[in-house]
C-alpha cells in the first residue's frame, strides 16, 4: 500500500522507528556527559550499540530513499519553504550517517576499545592520535547540538503541515487519512 | 491521487494550534535543556569536579587535572594461569601481556614537589593480543577518604589551598571529615603516611572493587593489589631539597634491572562490603597471585607512550567487570573531562588554553 501521496511503509516505518532511536541517542548523550552517578556507565554502554544502529539503519534508509522518491510536496508550498524542507531532510541523512561515524572515529582517535557489549567489538576506523580525538569529540558535542535543533525545526515544521496548512505532508509520514476536502473538489 | 495543497479554509482556533506547535518545539528544548544541564545549574557534573581539581592544583594546559606530575614506563605481566578459573579475562591465561604505565604523584600541579603528599599511584593498560584492553588506576594507600562523587566533590572544595598560605584551610578540612565518618579509616592511615623516596617498593592497590567473571558466569568481588618483588636497590633516598627525586630514583633502578611487583587479587568473603571504598577488608582474605608484572623501561611523559592515556578504570576486558562502587563512574566520566581538557589543549581547539611549555 503506497499511494502517491503517502511515503511508502517500509520509509515510515523507519522514520518512527528512527525517530525513536535518534531523540534516545540525543537525550542520552546530552545525559551522560553531565552525569558523573552509576546511571553514566549504563548510558554510555546503551549510547555506542544504539548508534551504530542507528548508523546501520540510515544507510538502509537513505538507499531505500534514493530508489524510492519521497511523495512531492504541495504545489502551492511557497519556494523558501521547499528549499528548507529539502535541506532540513538532507541534512538529516547527513548526521544520521556522520554523527555515529564521528563517534566511532573519535573512540578509534583515543584509543579506546569500541566496545558494543556482549563481547562485541568494532575495529578501529582512524589511528590512534589524541589531536585528532580532541577535534572528533568537539564535533560530535556540536554536531549534535545541530542535529537537536534541526530536529525541533523538523517537528515544527510537520505540526505546522499538520495543523496550520493542513496539507496532507504530516499524513504522508502518519499514513492517517487525507484531510476533508469535499469542498474543494 | 490528489494533488496535495494547503486547505483554503482558517484552521479552526488558530492562535490556539500554533500555541500548540510552539509548546511542542519549546517543550522538547527545555526537556533537552534539563537533561544536558544547563538548566539544571546544581547538578554534580564531572566539569565541576574537574573545575574544584583544577582549581586546587593551578591551571597547567595540557596536563591531566590530578596526577599531573608522573613518568611513562613500559614493560609486560606475565600470567602464571594461577586466575584463569576465576575470570576468562585473557591477561588471566598463562602467558605474556605487555603493559603501557604511568606512576605519578597526585595533585593537579606537573611541577609539585615529589613529597607533596604521601601517596604514589600507578595506573596500567594492559594490550592483549586480541585488541581488548584492561585499564587500571592504582594509588598506594589502604582505603579512600570518601565512598562517593558528591563527597569527593566536597572534600575537593574544602581543601582548597587558602590564597595566603598556599596551603589547605585545617578548619575548612576539619568540618569537612567531621561531617563524613567515613573518613575514618583513611585518616587513620593516612596520620601514619609518608611520601616514599622511590615508585618502586610501595604497593598500589586498587581501592575500588570489581567482579571478576569466570567461564561458569560466576562472579567474584576482588580487589587487587600490586605488591613489590624484591628489585633493584634504590641509593637510600633523595638529596636535601631535591624535589625531583622519584623520576631519577626510577631511571636509576631500572638501569640495573627490571622492577617486579605481583599481581595479588583478593576475594571479598560473603558480607564485606563491595561498593564502598571507605571499608578495609580484613588482611585474611583469600589472596590468588596471578603473576608479575615486569616494568623494565621509564620514560618522561612530554613524548611518553602513557602521555594520550586515559586510565578509565571501567575500561574493562571480558571477565572483569565494574562492580555497584559510585566511584566508578564518577572516575570515568571526570576522566573523559580532563582528557578532552588536555587533548584539546594540545589541539589548540578555539576557546582552550594553549600548553604553556613543554612538559616536564
Amino acid at each position: 500500500m503506497s499511494r502517491a501521496d503517502t511515503f511508502h511503509w517500509f520509509a515510515r516505518l523507519l522514520h518512527w522507528l528512527m525517530a525513536a532511536m535518534i531523540l534516545s541517542m540525543l537525550f542520552i548523550g546530552a545525559g551522560m556527559v553531565t552525569s558523573v552517578e552509576s546511571k553514566y556507565l549504563w548510558l554510555v554502554s546503551i549510547h555506542k550499540p544504539l548508534g551504530i544502529a542507528v548508523f546501520v539503519l540510515a544507510l538502509i534508509r537513505l538507499g531505500f530513499r534514493l530508489t524510492h522518491p519521497a511523495p512531492p510536496l504541495p504545489a502551492d508550498m511557497p519556494l523558501w519553504q521547499k528549499l528548507a524542507a529539502h535541506a532540513s531532510h538532507w541534512l538529516l541523512y547527513a548526521l544520521m550517517i556522520g554523527l555515529p561515524l564521528i563517534g566511532w572515529a573519535m573512540l578509534s582517535a583515543g584509543n579506546y576499545p569500541v566496545t558494543l557489549g556482549g563481547g562485541l567489538r568494532l575495529p578501529p576506523i582512524v589511528p590512534a592520535d589524541a589531536l585528532l580525538f580532541a577535534w572528533l569529540r568537539e564535533a560530535h558535542r556540536y554536531l549534535a547540538w545541530l542535529f537537536f535543533l534541526t530536529f525541533l525545526a523538523h517537528m515544527g515544521a510537520a505540526l505546522m503541515h499538520g495543523l496550520i496548512r493542513r496539507d496532507g505532508v504530516l499524513q504522508s509520514m502518519t499514513g492517517g487519512r487525507r484531510p476533508e476536502r469535499s469542498d474543494i473538489a | 491521487m490528489t494533488e496535495k495543497r494547503q486547505d483554503p479554509r482558517p484552521p479552526a482556533h488558530a492562535a490556539g494550534r500554533w500555541a500548540l506547535i510552539g509548546l511542542a518545539v519549546v517543550g522538547a528544548a527545555a526537556v533537552f535543556g534539563y537533561v544536558g544541564g544547563w538548566l539544571a545549574p546544581e547538578r554534580l557534573t564531572p566539569k565541576r569536579i574537574i573545575n574544584a581539581l583544577q582549581a586546587n592544583g593551578g591551571d597547567y594546559p595540557g596536563f591531566r587535572r590530578n596526577h599531573a606530575k608522573g613518568i611513562c614506563v613500559t614493560g609486560r605481566f606475565e600470567s602464571n594461569g594461577e586466575l584463569a578459573k576465576y575470570s576468562t579475562a585473557a591477561v588471566f591465561a598463562p602467558g605474556s601481556t605487555p603493559v603501557v604505565g604511568r606512576l605519578a604523584i597526585p595533585g593537579g600541579n606537573p611541577y609539585a614537589g615529589d613529597s607533596s603528599a604521601p601517596i604514589r599511584s600507578f595506573a596500567l593498560r594492559f594490550d592483549m593480543a586480541d585488541g581488548e584492553q584492561w585499564r587500571t588506576g592504582m594509588n598506594a594507600m589502604t582505603v579512600f577518604p570518601v565512598s562517593d562523587p558528591k563527597a569527593f566533590y566536597e572534600l575537593t572544595v574544602a581543601t582548597h589551598p587558602d590564597p595566603s598560605t598556599g596551603k589547605p584551610d585545617p578548619a575548612k578540612a576539619g568540618a569537612f571529615f567531621k561531617s563524613h565518618p567515613e573518613s575514618a579509616a583513611f585518616l587513620d592511615w593516612i596520620k601514619t603516611a609518608k611520601p616514599s623516596a622511590s615508585y618502586v617498593p610501595e604497593t598500589y592497590r586498587s581501592i575500588n572493587a570489581f567482579y571478576l567473571r569466570d567461564a561458569q558466569g560466576e562472579r567474584h568481588a576482588v580487589r587487587w593489589m600490586l605488591v613489590p618483588d624484591k628489585g633493584p636497590e634504590g641509593d637510600g633516598g633523595a638529596a636535601a631539597g631535591d624535589t625531583d627525586y622519584l623520576a631519577a630514583d626510577l631511571m636509576k633502578r631500572l638501569g640495573q634491572g627490571p622492577a617486579r611487583w605481583h599481581l595479588q587479587m583478593v576475594f571479598a568473603n560473603p558480607g564485606d562490603p563491595v561498593d564502598d571504598a571507605t571499608k578495609i577488608w580484613p588482611d585474611d582474605r583469600r589472596t590468588v597471585d596471578a603473576g608479575t608484572l615486569v616494568i623494565d623501561a621509564a620514560e618522561a611523559q612530554a613524548d611518553g607512550p602513557c602521555r594520550d592515556v586515559n586510565y578509565d578504570p571501567t575500561i574493562l576486558p571480558r571477565g572483569i567487570e565494574v562492580s555497584g562502587d559510585p566511584l566508578l563512574a564518577a572516575r570515568s566520566s571526570a576522566y573523559a573531562d580532563s582528557y578532552l581538557r588536555r587533548t584539546s589543549e594540545e589541539a589548540h581547539v578555539p576557546g582552550t588554553a594553549r600548553p604553556k611549555e613543554a612538559h616536564p
